[in-house]
């Protein structure tokens, strides 16, 4: 009678002993990127794979949510479901995460197949394995379930293309660029840790909560199907950081400054999600500030408490992240809304219940600060001059937003905020004290930044008018712009048997 | 009887995803397997330059001296996105789980002789590392290669390799009656039996090519070109004649796996190898470098698998891949 195995030992039994220890090549010619960064594994046994999941249960636990997801995603597009969203507005939501989010699932699967090969023990190789092909999955079934929308609205149309070209996608690409640059230690911590254990909320909840308020279903169903991947991935973020941490004490600092950077990376890109967030969805679960406190303030507040017994502490700089929570999607919404003629997604002045709802949202800012400029771009539209800026904004160097942010942490809101650095003779910009220090402490790599404006203006963008960057940058001319009474607006109307004159529904 | 449902019909602006379009017409319509491979790869204006290759981009062609004017000219001929991959495996899952929840609930193996229960844990338990370093392999395969069709796919091939890997553990374990002795002798025989060396010394050599492609070439054409007809054609094909026949159903992934995988493999070869001189001529240089040193790898496997012929058998194995690689234009 053969005897009974519980799963874990089953589990361990199926991939014992399965890592490579070399004896005829060098084991730092067949790991090579191990020990580069100066983190000290002792002993890879101590990594627990946290999934313990076999193969077979991978295939078939992932078959079956594919299963019910494509189900939808072609129901979906049968049913017309777009035709029950709150309002073809939203739809910028989804512009925005496919061009920028979408290829970074893909950045996240190849990063991880690197982690899988270079790392050289099992449990974490195929952990980052799982991780890698999840990514794939993302991705694609990203790609999927827009493609209806594609077929039906503006912007959706050629996101890879964009996401390598456009100046407002440059500002995730550069931040996945940095994690993919580095080691395969600091990839873990910016990607696994700060992204998607840190952060990854703040991504997640507003996209795929916004979608459920705004008739969204598809793109609900996704999220919902990605949660159980996504748990893993936090799992494996937390599991590494403590692992690393653990196996040698020099690790603590070297892991500490990765945190600290690439939190306030990764925090950086989530601004385009705050805007998107409190202006883009016709009808917002909650505020950025709101998800901020919870999500960042109180979780990872007691995240922090609980990995100091690891002598970590919260990232650098994260105070003035919650100073700036106020303010940040005001700030960046009015960016993009000056420049949304050269975006792939339109913008529009708040209307008068949703500047409510942000007074509401932020009864220190918002009336004070902020409504007093949308009315007065109100007042220029009322006149038949919408206001675009005609200019090319100046980039940050680091973080490659367009310097829009101010003085807050210095209690001065309306002072524009900007830092210099100097290196090899050259002066960089950057927007923040967290964003020059990132600089200063390694400029040879920030120095080599493509920053999109720099480029345009140096002509390697498709030409000298803006009509040739927009052309480089595969847009169509009803792409951009205002949304009231754009190709979107119009056939929205249309098909919801709306009055299409604009003049009169202004 | 058919019934009419009245549907509300709305004009489309686009048929497809501009990336897609571009490769098969922007008025027709694209299969989810070309939306979800076409163009992924950022192919343009990196940041920074990687700290672990000085000299490259992030993505760079010039990790092989392979040169393709496209690198989406080859597609893969099973059409396998993430969700046709899974799909596809989870039946093949479900069969072999019944698989061995039969030859468990029977039996099966008791009717084994114990001659040659030793002898199939001899030969199949070490492959459970080969697998892995198969797997590596295809993970640097997807981290290095170019173009998000080849590295997707190596993705998925590297996953199955994982898959096997636990296949061949599932049955040492059915045959040891959930003993782990076998499993660790079968390490202990990978790292140190004499007739495993030569493998494991060219995988190792393998690990550490610089070019990805000679890796595809020597790890998915040559190696697996060699000891799977070998092992889970023939040998199981030996063992089932001598009283082990429920083998051909333990390993029934492996010779399907198999079979399908010819299929993309020829395909690659045969799209490569058109696309220039240089090309044909150096597929071809690595599959005859490769195929020298493996085959005298394999040869002491063969010769244990099997009571007389090994090296017949391996010899056999080893025309028919280089004439099937022939066929896909290889000259050779």
């Amino acid at each position: 009678m053969a005897k009974k195995l519980n799963m874990r030992k089953r589990y361990e039994l199926l991939t014992r002993g399965l890592g490579w220890e070399p004896t005829y090549q060098p084991k730092e010619k067949v790991f090579p990127q191990e020990s580069y960064e100066g983190i000290k594994i002792v002993d890879w046994d101590k990594w627990e794979d946290p999934f313990r999941l076999t193969a077979e249960a991978y295939w078939k636990y992932q078959a079956e949510k594919d299963k019910k997801l494509y189900a939808i995603i072609d129901s979906f597009a049968q049913n017309n479901g777009h035709l029950n969203l709150t309002n073809a507005s939203y739809i910028n939501a989804l512009k925005i995460f496919i061009q920028g989010v979408s290829p970074l699932e893909y950045g996240a699967h190849r990063g991880f197949a690197n982690l899988a090969r270079q790392f050289s023990g099992e449990g974490a190789q195929i952990a980052c394995q799982m991780q890698s092909i999840d990514e794939l999955r993302h991705v694609q079934t990203q790609i999927h379930t827009l493609s209806h929308y594609n077929k039906h609205f503006t912007g959706l149309h050629d996101p890879f293309h964009m996401h390598d070209r456009v100046w407002y996608l440059s500002v995730p690409k550069s931040y996945f660029d940095d994690a993919r640059s580095a080691g395969p230690f600091e990839f873990m911590t910016s990607i696994s840790f700060a992204f998607e254990y840190i952060l990854t909320n703040l991504l997640f909840v507003p996209f795929m909560s916004g979608a459920a308020h705004n008739g969204d279903m598809a793109t609900v169903t996704f999220g919902f199907s990605a949660q159980s991947d996504e748990s893993r991935h936090m799992t494996l973020g937390l599991e590494i950081i403590k692992f690393i941490v653990e196996q040698h004490e020099d690790n603590l600092e070297i892991v500490q400054g990765w945190i600290d950077k690439h939190f306030w990376r990764a925090y950086r890109v989530l601004g385009l999600v705050s805007a998107m967030q409190d202006y883009m969805l016709p009808d917002s679960p909650m505020s950025w500030k709101e998800a901020w406190d919870i999500y960042f303030v109180d979780n990872c507040g007691a995240l922090f408490k609980d990995l100091g017994r690891y002598g970590l502490r919260m990232p650098k700089f994260h105070e003035q992240a919650t100073a700036e929570a106020e303010h940040l999607s005001h700030q960046i919404y009015f960016t993009l809304y000056q420049f949304s003629h050269a975006a792939a997604f339109q913008t529009e002045i708040p209307s008068k219940e949703k500047m409510d709802w942000l007074s509401e949202k932020y009864p220190n800012t918002f009336d004070k600060y902020y409504r007093p400029r949308w009315e007065m771009y109100a007042e220029m539209e009322k006149q038949g001059k919408r206001y675009f800026n005609a200019g090319l904004p100046q980039l940050c160097q680091v973080c490659q937003v367009p310097m829009c942010f101010t003085e807050i942490s210095k209690g001065k809101p309306l002072d524009l905020s900007y830092r210099l650095s100097e290196y090899n003779g050259d002066k960089f910009h950057t927007c923040t004290d967290a964003c020059k220090a990132i600089f200063d402490h390694e400029p040879e790599k920030y120095s080599h930044a493509w920053l999109p404006v720099h480029q345009i203006f140096q002509g390697n963008c498709g030409g000298e008018e803006i009509s040739d960057v927009l052309k480089f940058y595969h847009f169509n001319p009803e792409d951009s712009g205002e949304y009231k009474g754009s190709a979107d607006d119009i056939s929205w109307r249309a098909a919801h048997g709306e009055n299409n004159d604009i003049e009169e529904s202004a | 009887m058919s019934v009419h449902i009245s549907t509300k019909e709305i004009k489309t602006k686009r048929t497809n995803y501009g990336y897609v379009g571009r490769r098969i017409g922007h008025d027709k319509p694209a299969s989810r397997y070309q939306e979800a491979v076409y163009d992924l790869q950022p192919t343009t204006n990196f940041h920074y330059p990687p700290t672990w290759a000085k000299g490259k981009e992030l993505y760079d062609v010039r990790n092989t001296s392979i040169v393709m004017e496209d690198w989406y000219s080859f597609t893969d001929p099973r059409q396998y996105h993430y969700s046709a991959y899974v799909m596809a495996r989870a039946k093949q899952q479900e069969s072999m789980d019944n698989n061995f929840k039969m030859a468990e609930k029977h039996n099966m193996l008791l009717s084994i002789p114990d001659e040659l229960k030793e002898s199939i844990k001899k030969i199949l338990t070490p492959l459970r590392h080969v697998e892995y370093g198969a797997n590596m392999n295809n993970q640097d395969i997807c981290d290095r290669g170019y173009g998000s069709i080849i590295t997707s796919l190596a993705s998925l091939h590297g996953f199955d390799r994982i898959g096997i890997s636990q296949y061949i553990s599932k049955i040492i374990l059915l045959i040891d009656e959930n003993e782990s002795v076998g499993l660790e002798q079968g390490r202990i025989d990978w790292l140190d039996a004499s007739m495993w060396q030569p493998l494991r010394h060219a995988m190792e050599d393998i690990f550490v090519l610089d070019d990805w492609f000679e890796i595809m070439v020597a790890q998915n054409i040559v190696m697996d070109g060699l000891i799977y007809p070998l092992i889970f054609d023939q040998y199981i094909q030996e063992v089932s004649s001598k009283g082990g026949n429920t083998l051909i159903l333990l390993t029934q992934f492996m010779s399907d796996w198999y079979a399908e995988t010819i299929r993309w493999t020829n395909q690659l070869i045969k799209v490569v190898a058109k696309e220039s001189d240089a090309n044909n001529e150096l597929l071809s240089s690595w599959v005859i470098k490769w195929t020298e040193r493996l085959n005298k790898a394999v040869l002491p496997i063969a010769q244990a698998a099997f009571t007389d012929g090994g090296e017949d058998k391996l010899e056999e194995a080893k025309s028919e891949l280089l004439a099937r690689l022939v066929k896909q234009g290889l000259k050779i």
